[in-house]
């Protein structure tokens, strides 16, 4: 690790790997003049999981259980950005009603790990209640995910080509009444919080990052937003159907912690929209695309034909396969922008997967953003960033 | 501008030096020898408008000489396009950084040097990032074993029973 | 009850085997009594139903089963009514670890001095398929199993497990208590199984 220089009148504390604020197993390093933080030194790597090498040993099916585990706040967010860029490499196109279940579930995961980073956010600064309400409204999201998969949180739900499965009856009464409810709780919080004294003086003008800073450091999702720069993939390099709903792009003003708060409460409110209309407005049709050599073929085909027998042998065998190339493909997950780097060689297995993850590059510019300020400020801006240790260590 | 606007005015500023311009799947990629990266990269920051740095990585093609691709994604804030950047290196010497253009990549070049060992020139501070302090390999090359390997396999037996 | 209305088969009748003695729970050769009569009898029973009735976890969330585990102790799935009132973050003033998440290979030593650092009489659940086994993830960075550094009192299934599979855990681990076993670390096992 950097050797620190320690000045005769500062003070290296370690802020440890197991620390009830730092959201996971991230180690800093601050030098201190009094209570003042001088010099931080993030140390990472304690939650790497190598599964960029496991990736390689599994086919492509196979590694959207990987990416499950990676962000493992938003989950389907992960699997969609892999999907998609597995799709892409491809070549397929998915049917329409695919592409509206994917969204209303991807909007579905963004608040869900909202309210996961709101909770934790406000039991760092002291509000420990709107913990208790956060994770109440998030067991309704994962009483829908178990309804429709049969798991609360490693769904593995969007499959190459289409879905798991088709959506259950339950399902949209179960959304329907979460959008009902939804928006009062929303109110709740901000109640709460947003005119809170004591959380405005926690917050305002903490932890200020400028807008050039936050584009050459390479900060994407509500960290950038926060400050000013109108980036959001949605709306500015659309993917997988989010051309069809319409929403606002939430924007801050200072780029403080407060900013990035505001930018998080109303993005809730506009997945809600986003839910609203993909539910009212869903297609219908398959719920997978019909080509047997990406998705295995229905059950009650495989005793009765040959050639289906075959597709699903090569299929868990051998895996799908790609033709040789490389592909890119980010979506807006719920801390900024998730990109996958898929390259194929012909085989199942892809010859080499990597993952972007946007808490890696707001967690590089956290340094930036805490210079001068003092301890307990720390803790607010670690908890502003909302930063997920699997995505930044893989 | 497109991705192949892009790639035209690479040509057309760099000429030879521009090795190959692949297109796969609505993508366009331009590979360039390892000295021309921070010149490059500074023009597409600068005059082409790609100010945001996505993301650098590597790929490890065992059989080849050069063995590693070192790739770097970028965007346009401007024109919202996605351009991708490939030079062909060997291990020992690495691109020289490009934490001039964008300081995004200190991290990211600490990254690829921590799990393929690919050495990149000038970086101020090329580090373990993710590995242990001590660790010794590159994990991610195609030749570094794939699962567990010299951690202590449990054992089923009791040492001794305190009673 | 199945979907179609069959009958799911019993959970009663099957008796819970403990792997490490491979006897029921509870059921062990551990005198609770050392040279006693009625008095100490009585006193060690009520500090073993002290002990289980008030185990405070330190925290120890790693990854995705920390999610669970908070979830485990948020308003829908109270743990706090079992006894575990509050997440202790220092170590010194907890007497469970609940490993929660992947261990890495670099998280390792941090692992094993928190759990130096924790007082006597203490205890580990291993929760999740990681902290068991290595889980979905067999490869360089992630320890096959925490019980290589620590040794562990209950192990707990699952990817994440949900929060009733982690509070049926700490039941039994509770169970455990009050029958008297003594805790894994003062029996110095090493390894899985026997």
């Amino acid at each position: 690790m950097v050797t620190e220089e320690i000045r005769g009148d500062t003070m290296l504390l370690n802020m440890g790997p197991q620390h009830p604020s730092t959201h996971g197993v991230l180690r800093l390093l601050l030098e201190l003049d009094g209570e003042t933080v001088i010099r931080m030194v993030p140390d990472i790597g304690y939650l790497h999981t190598g599964i960029e090498k496991t990736g390689e040993r599994l086919k492509y099916q196979q590694v959207i259980t990987l990416t499950d585990r990676m962000g493992y706040l938003d989950n389907m967010l992960d699997e969609l950005a892999y999907v998609l860029a597995v799709e892409k490499l491809l070549g397929i196109d998915v049917p329409e009603r695919v592409k509206w279940v994917r969204v209303l579930l991807a909007e579905l995961e963004r608040i869900s790990s909202h309210l996961v980073w709101l909770g934790t956010h406000a039991l760092d600064l002291g509000a420990m209640s709107v913990f208790l309400y956060c994770f109440r409204e998030r067991e309704r999201i994962l009483d829908i995910k178990e309804n429709l998969s049969g798991v609360r949180m490693m769904t593995a739900f969007i499959r190459i080509g289409g879905l798991m499965a088709d959506l259950t009856p339950q399902f949209e009464p179960k959304v329907r009444e979460f959008l009902k409810i939804m928006p009062g709780m929303i109110d709740e919080y901000e109640e709460l919080l947003t005119r809170n004294e004591i959380w405005i003086d926690r917050t305002r003008n903490v932890g200020i990052l400028p807008a050039e800073t936050a584009i050459a450091m390479g900060c994407s999702g509500p960290t950038l937003r926060g400050s000013g720069v109108p980036y959001d993939i949605r709306k500015c390099m659309p993917y997988g159907g989010y051309e069809n709903f319409d929403f606002d792009i939430v924007v801050g003003t200072h780029g403080d912690v407060y900013d990035r708060f505001q930018c998080r409460m109303k993005e809730m409110r506009e997945s809600l929209k986003i839910v609203q209309q993909a539910l009212d407005g869903m297609p219908e049709g398959p719920w997978r695309i019909d080509d047997r050599k990406v998705v295995p073929p229905p059950k009650d085909e495989i005793v009765s034909g040959m050639e289906s027998l075959i597709h699903h042998f090569k299929l868990w065998t051998e895996g799908l396969k790609p033709p040789v190339g490389e592909v890119y493909n980010a979506i807006e997950g719920a801390r900024g922008e998730m990109g996958y780097y898929v390259v194929s060689n012909g085989t199942g297995k892809p010859y080499r997967f990597h993952m972007r993850a946007p808490s890696f590059y707001n967690l590089q510019a956290l340094p930036l953003m805490s210079h001068n300020y003092l301890v307990s400020d720390i803790v607010a801006i670690i908890g502003s960033i909302d930063i997920v240790l699997g995505e930044v260590d893989r | 501008m497109t991705p192949e606007d892009a790639a035209a005015a690479l040509r057309e500023r760099f000429g030879e030096t521009i090795q190959d311009v692949l297109r796969f799947r609505g993508e366009v990629s331009a590979v360039i020898p390892r000295e021309s990266v921070p010149e490059v990269c500074l023009y597409m920051r600068d005059d082409l408008g790609f100010n945001f740095l996505e993301d650098i990585t590597a790929v490890d093609w065992l059989d080849r000489s050069p063995r590693y691709d070192v790739v770097y994604h970028m965007t346009s804030f401007k024109d919202w396009i996605r351009f991708r950047l490939k030079t062909l290196v060997d291990a020992e010497n690495g691109p020289p950084t490009v934490i001039p253009v964008w300081p995004a990549a200190n991290w990211a070049e600490r990254e690829v040097w921590d799990l393929f060992g690919i050495e990149f020139q000038d970086h101020p501070q090329l580090e373990r990032l993710l590995m242990p302090e001590g660790w010794i390999g590159h994990p991610l090359r195609k030749d570094f074993p794939q699962t567990q390997i010299t951690l202590p396999r449990p054992r089923a037996e009791k040492i001794e029973e305190i009673s | 009850m199945g979907l179609d209305g069959t009958d799911l088969f019993e959970f009663e009748n099957i008796p819970i085997i403990e792997p490490r003695t491979l006897r029921p729970v509870g059921e062990t050769d551990f005198q609770p009594t050392q040279g006693g009569g009625v008095f100490t009898t009585t006193v060690k029973q009520m500090t073993d139903w002290a002990r289980a009735s008030s185990i405070w976890p330190a925290l120890f969330g790693l990854a995705c089963c920390a999610i669970e585990m908070m979830a485990t102790s948020a308003a829908r799935w109270d743990l706090a009514r079992f006894g575990a009132e509050v997440y202790r973050a220092s170590p010194r003033q907890s007497d469970l670890m609940i490993v929660a998440g992947r261990l890495s290979t670099k998280m390792a030593p941090v692992l094993r001095q928190i759990y130096d650092q924790m007082p006597d009489p203490k205890w580990v659940i291993s929760m999740g398929a990681c902290a068991s086994t290595g889980g979905v993830f067999n490869n360089y960075a992630i320890i096959q199993g925490v019980d290589q550094m620590v040794p562990v009192d209950i192990y707990v299934p699952g990817c994440p497990p949900t929060p009733d599979m982690l509070m049926y855990g700490f039941t039994m681990l509770q169970d455990k208590i009050k029958r008297g076993v003594p805790p894994a670390s003062q029996q110095a096992l090493s390894g899985r199984g026997v």
